[in-house]
């Protein structure tokens, strides 16, 4: 078995102070994004962007940009693709490639695909966008580990309308039965997917009971609440034997007054004009 | 599989074969020396022969129960995680009911993963269409990155097995369940890419792979006998296909017949005819199912209703002749 090397991230491991204020700075980086390309998935790149922060620059993922396809790094899928802004800025502002190249996001022939492509941009475990692909591929890395008796854990990052894809259950089932506690699914519980809120699309209420019915460990938190995620972060597995389910209560749009807990905002897009707007709200000073 | 010994290169055996003995036979002796080798399965131990396995690497055989779209991710994130898994199920469901998985998970995503679609094109003909697997080499064969093998016989699926632990990239291996002539030398390696010619002739080109290359065996011996000289292409290698080898046989034959247990639209049929339409018009004869469900029967009854046999093959084989050069 290969070493654990004592921090590969060390030099990165912020307090909840300066999370929340790099996670403003990664929203405004998807916000710059998606108005650059008039395409993509704000007002979910708004509600993960404090998970993505906390899991990337906390030290609870253990990860070297340097060496991306280190063996025994944990792997994260980011199951719900389309937030590839909130994604690719995470990864960007990681070091696992230059924040350059965000400004090519969607542009013809950009390494940026409105969702992430393993084969082009180093950091991207799976290629997702198509929902419900996620967990099933995070059961069979963490089967992987297990079987080659290694010690690295995998993390699921799916949105809460995803969990109607029901491959999401087949490996819920499969990840119960194989009791595989090195494997995290975190749900982004922003209540809103494209068309309305869920609960009027398909009930998912009470969706903790569902994850424990299930056999996952199940914990909710504040999504937003950097001090709670790191700490459950470094607090893993929830239980010993059993799957870990950290259902995270976010608000979609989150962190920009216009675009909060609106449908509307699930693929909107902001003008230049309410990017500037944003910015002030973010705390982000913006050279003109 | 049987120790019998196999007949001479390129000779249809009277005796017939299953060919899932050989290919878990082979997994297992991969497994063997391969630690990353695992397996996958959706509840169907016994009907993809794995029950041998489970009991030997029970660590690395891993069924996911009823689940054909979790159980195609699984296997993805097996390979992202080193592991070379093989995931074997009733080729109708894995195709069908995980298609979007093959699309993306593999195909898109490159993942070393091999699926082993068992059960095959009509065998399990009394069933009726939900259980036929006809469309599958058509579903797979417009998945970029994924290469497609129909194996023909015991020697050559276990070749494919071995081909496919060596290759990287997604590859499916769609696997017989009726039982098959052996027409392949024990010393038979499979090349991906490649169509073996196991009979020369410049009279007609006879392509086919699976349960229909030793019916086009048959066929060329009694073309033979008609004073027609018969070229035999194994096109166990769906894709890549042999271009080289297609166009040869375009250019220096009368004509070609293409025979498959399975849809000839956007099969072998469909995969010759769009080369040849493009870079050398030729005439041809698709042998397969034509575009329907079939109906209910043994899986011989339905080859026979389809024409499906050495006399389908050479009787399409004496049109082409009978239409001249």
């Amino acid at each position: 078995m290969e070493a654990v090397p004592s921090s590969p991230q060390s030099e990165d491991v912020l307090s909840p102070t300066a999370l929340r204020v790099l996670a403003n700075r990664i929203r405004f980086s998807a916000m710059t994004m998606t108005n650059h390309s008039g395409l993509g998935h704000t007002g979910g790149d708004l509600s993960s962007a404090d998970v993505l922060t906390t899991l990337y620059f906390s030290g609870a993922l253990q990860i070297d940009p340097a060496n991306p396809t280190w063996a025994q790094r944990d792997r994260f899928i980011m199951s719900k693709g389309h937030c590839s802004g909130a994604f690719y800025s995470t990864l960007a502002f990681r070091g696992f490639f230059p924040q350059e190249m965000l400004g090519s996001f969607m542009d013809p022939l950009s390494k940026l695909n409105g969702h992430p492509d393993r084969n082009k941009l180093p950091g991207v475990e799976a290629n997702t966008g198509p929902l419900g692909h996620g967990l099933p591929i995070g059961v069979g890395a963490a089967l992987a580990a297990r079987m080659r008796k290694e010690n690295w854990r995998v993390f699921v990052l799916v949105g809460d309308g995803e969990l109607q894809e029901g491959s999401n259950w087949e490996a819920a089932m499969s990840a119960q039965h194989y009791g595989l506690d090195n494997l995290i699914v975190i749900v982004d519980r922003n209540r809103i997917q494209q068309g309305d809120f869920t609960e009027n699309i398909s009930r998912m209420e009470d969706l903790a009971s569902r994850w424990r019915a299930f056999g996952f460990a199940t914990v909710e938190l504040d999504g937003h609440d950097h001090a709670m995620l790191l700490e459950r972060f470094h607090s893993l597995p929830i239980e010993p034997g059993k799957p870990s389910c950290i259902i995270a209560n976010t608000i979609k749009g989150k962190g920009v007054s216009f675009a909060e807990n609106k449908p509307a905002w699930h693929h909107g897009v902001p003008t230049a004009e309410q990017l500037r707007a944003a910015a002030e709200e973010l705390g982000i000073e913006v050279n003109s | 599989m049987s120790s019998t010994t196999l007949p001479q290169p390129h000779t249809a055996s009277v005796e017939k074969f299953d060919c899932r003995d050989a290919y878990s036979t082979v997994l297992e002796s991969m497994a063997e020396i391969d630690a990353r080798v695992c397996a996958v399965v959706n509840d169907s131990v016994s009907s993809t022969k794995l029950k041998n396995f489970s009991k030997r690497f029970p660590d690395r055989f891993v069924n996911v129960g009823i689940a054909e779209q979790n159980m195609v991710g699984v296997g993805a994130g097996l390979a992202n995680g080193g592991m070379i898994p093989f995931v074997c199920g009733a080729s109708c469901f894995l195709t069908a009911r995980a298609m979007e998985q093959l699309k993306v998970d593999l195909g898109y995503s490159k993942s070393n993963v091999k699926i082993c679609g068992m059960s095959s094109g009509m065998a399990y003909g009394q069933l009726g269409p939900t259980h036929h697997s006809i469309e599958d080499v058509a579903w797979t064969r417009i998945i970029p990155n994924l290469s497609v093998i129909v194996p023909a016989d015991p020697v050559e699926t276990s070749e494919a097995m071995r081909f496919a632990r060596e290759h990287e990239g997604p590859v499916f291996l769609r696997i017989s369940r009726m039982p098959v002539c052996a027409v392949h030398s024990k010393d038979h390696r499979f090349l991906l890419g490649k169509a073996p010619v196991l009979r020369h002739g410049n009279d007609v080109a006879l392509l086919a792979n699976g349960v229909m290359l030793s019916r086009a065996l048959e066929a060329a011996d009694r073309l033979s006998l008609a004073g027609v000289q018969a070229r035999v292409l194994n096109m166990s290698s769906i894709k890549p296909m042999d271009e080289t080898a297609v166009l040869d046989a375009a250019r220096t034959t009368r004509g070609l017949v293409t025979a498959e247990e399975g849809l000839v639209a956007g099969g072998l049929g469909g995969a010759v005819a769009e080369l040849l339409a493009i870079k050398c018009p030729a005439r041809m004869r698709m042998l397969g199912v034509p575009g329907v469900f079939a109906p209910t029967g043994s899986a011989e009854f339905l080859l026979e209703h389809f024409g499906l046999t050495a006399d389908g093959i050479y009787n399409a084989a004496l049109e082409l002749m009978a239409e001249g050069k």
